[in-house]
């Protein structure tokens, strides 16, 4: 049966009704416009499609999405696990305050984080100039994308590794250390075991989003054909040229490459803590 | 002797967890610390694993001083309350988990490290859930297994910190008892901090009283329950009556009538406590004697094969609590309400000075 509810008087009431208007709004705000899209590029043919999405200024832009995506969500996974495990180990003045601007990158507009990015790393700013000093360019350049991209989805990691911390029971690692395991031991067969299916998702997470992103980039990325374009300015693009069924079919392998990994990650993820708790 | 404390103190903030204490735990022991919850005696516990480190003082295993040595190098199995079993691994990885992390130089080889986790998998009587999850056992068969892991490293001591506390009365019974026999087949020298004065008193050989940080006494459990140093111990090791006492030319007397049997201070004159069990406590119904306290009947509830009663008398400020066998109280008759006479076998009398446990030092 593909609805397997079993027949048993609830405690909770309203179970048909709830269920009922989350399933309506999922379908209003998420089904829907993602049929719609996939509408929008079935008029076109499947030769058509292949020809826009395998365009060699796409798929360039496929490449440099793809590679800063990947390096910024790792960046952010070793980042992003320093700075929850300071939240959760230590208590330090401010930390309410470090917990709060973790956040920022969600509250603030992208727009108005890849304008102050750009300004910052252009070579006449603070972190440019610096960065120039070394010979290094971030502004404009690929490098530019991951700063952009590991800015604005570092909170992903964060925010779902903080609670699983927060849950390892500090007699764990004591257990450990009374049986003679040392620091790095504890922390490599104790805590990242026990963390790792929320640090994996939360890089997953960031590596989606960064995938999608792009106010925050396009202001910093330099937009350079076959350098530093990014596949959501592929759409952009295909937009301004009122070609609706090509900015699409772009969409739609986005949209599939991240559904693609969401999915896989969500039933991995289940596996694991099946094993956890033993059912 | 296998550990020695000496002058250890541990303050957190304002309270004062362990106040300058001296201890010294005879090898292959089984030694219960045993005091009310804030006693101080799982800090002691931790500060003895290197958990914990202690203000002032040392503590040495064996002669060696091993104050300084890190909790990961002092050989000490620890079993915790609520297991803290690894719960990615399999019974078999966290058992075998201290023989793994050893440095590779002294790490046994994979069969040598099999052989000895089926040892001890088989010395808890669990072998056969080596490659189970933790969250597939029962809490009993947990706390067995976080025991062989302690076990497996072939600790010099091993520090139990309430290892029955979180397991329901039945289990925690058996539990204890098959512990006792465990130790007597492996003979570890051995630590458990319980708050259970019965628990302590069934498994242990020597148990350590502590009290706001200090050592109360010690000694065997039968030593400690029929000569308690003081009124804190008296108390503590179990339901206690308490009666106004005066003792007057080495004659203890309650409201006017002179206790028979028990001790008290022969030498000395005062107002005290005198402290009596409630299965010293005898029900009449005639007044049979002069030695005899009135009082009134106002509860009884049959236990099983004891009768519980709960009185009424002068000379008590609360209700006085007796215990006598069915078999005795049935042919006395005696009803909710009735007035009936006392009489205290073997009494203590603590004088007014002595009777709380000094506070502070």
């Amino acid at each position: 049966m593909a609805f397997a509810i079993p027949i048993r008087k609830r405690v909770l009431p309203g179970f048909g009704l709830s269920l009922g208007i989350s399933l309506f709004f999922v379908s209003l705000v998420l089904l829907l416009p993602v049929t719609g899209l996939v509408m929008q590029t079935a008029d076109m043919g499947w030769g058509r499609f292949w020809q826009v999405v395998t365009d060699p200024r796409v798929v360039a832009s496929y490449k440099v999405t793809l590679t800063a995506a990947l390096i910024a969500s790792l960046f952010n996974g070793v980042f992003g696990l320093l700075m929850a495990w300071i939240l959760v180990r230590y208590d330090f003045w401010g930390k309410r305050l470090l917990d709060g601007l973790v956040d920022l990158p969600f509250a603030l507009p992208t727009a108005v984080a890849g304008i102050a990015l750009s300004a910052l790393y252009a070579q006449s700013g603070w972190y440019g100039g610096f960065f120039e000093f070394f010979g290094v360019q971030v502004a404009y350049t690929p490098v530019g994308i991951m700063v952009a991209m590991a800015f604005t989805s570092v909170p992903f990691v964060v925010r779902t590794v903080q609670p699983v911390l927060e849950d390892l029971p500090l007699e764990d690692e004591e257990a450990a250390s009374t049986l003679g395991a040392s620091g790095s031991q504890i922390f490599r067969r104790i805590v990242l075991p026990a963390i790792w299916p929320a640090w994996v998702t939360g890089m997953a997470l960031a590596f989606t989003r960064s995938l999608g992103e792009f106010g925050a980039i396009i202001f910093i990325a330099g937009n350079m054909p076959y350098v530093s374009e990014v596949t959501s300015l592929m759409i952009f693009v295909r937009l301004q040229e009122y070609d609706y069924a090509a900015a699409s079919a772009i969409a739609a392998v986005i949209l599939l490459a991240s559904l693609t990994l969401l999915l896989s990650i969500n039933i991995w993820q289940a596996r694991f803590l099946r094993r956890l708790h033993g059912r | 002797m296998s550990i020695e404390i000496r002058d250890v103190n541990k303050r957190f903030g304002d309270f004062v967890a362990v106040d300058n204490m001296n201890l010294s735990i005879g090898e292959g022991e089984l030694t219960a610390l045993l005091g009310p919850s804030g006693s101080g005696k799982t800090t002691l516990l931790r500060i003895i694993a290197g958990l914990e480190q202690q203000d002032s003082g040392r503590i040495h295993f064996y002669g060696e001083d091993t104050t300084d040595v890190h909790v990961s190098d002092r050989g000490v199995g620890f079993v915790f309350q609520h297991y803290a079993l690894f719960r990615h691994m399999t019974v078999f990885e966290n058992v075998a988990f201290g023989l793994t992390v050893k440095p590779r130089k002294e790490r046994p080889s994979k069969e040598e490290i099999r052989e000895r986790v089926m040892k001890v998998l088989k010395l808890v009587q669990l072998d056969w859930t080596a490659k189970r999850y933790p969250s597939q056992l029962s809490g009993g068969q947990r706390q067995r297994i976080a025991l062989a892991r302690a076990l497996v490293i072939e600790p010099k001591v091993l520090l139990l910190d309430e290892p029955f506390g979180a397991l329901d009365t039945k289990v925690r019974t058996e539990l204890r008892r098959w512990l006792r026999r465990l130790h007597d087949e492996i003979h570890v020298t051995s630590v458990f901090v319980t708050h259970d004065q019965e628990e302590a008193l069934e498994v242990s050989d020597r148990v350590v009283i502590m009290n706001q940080g200090r050592l109360e006494q010690q000694g065997t459990p039968e030593d400690i329950y029929d000569h308690p140093a003081n009124a804190f111990v008296f108390d503590f090791l179990g339901n206690v009556n308490q009666f106004r006492a005066q003792v007057q030319q080495g004659q203890a007397r309650v409201e006017g009538h002179a206790l028979t049997q028990g001790s008290w201070p022969k030498d000395r004159n005062g107002e005290g406590l005198a402290y009596v069990r409630p299965y010293e406590v005898d029900v009449l119904k005639q007044p049979e004697g002069d030695d005899l306290l009135p009082a009134t009947v106002e509860l009884i509830s049959i236990i099983g094969p004891t009768v519980r009663l709960e009185l009424t008398a002068p000379g008590s400020e609360h209700l006085v609590h007796a215990e006598v066998p069915k078999s005795r109280f049935r042919p006395l008759g005696i009803q909710q309400g009735d007035q009936v006479w006392l009489r205290l076998n073997n009494s203590r009398v603590f004088l007014a000075g002595d009777v709380l446990p000094p506070v502070g030092s």
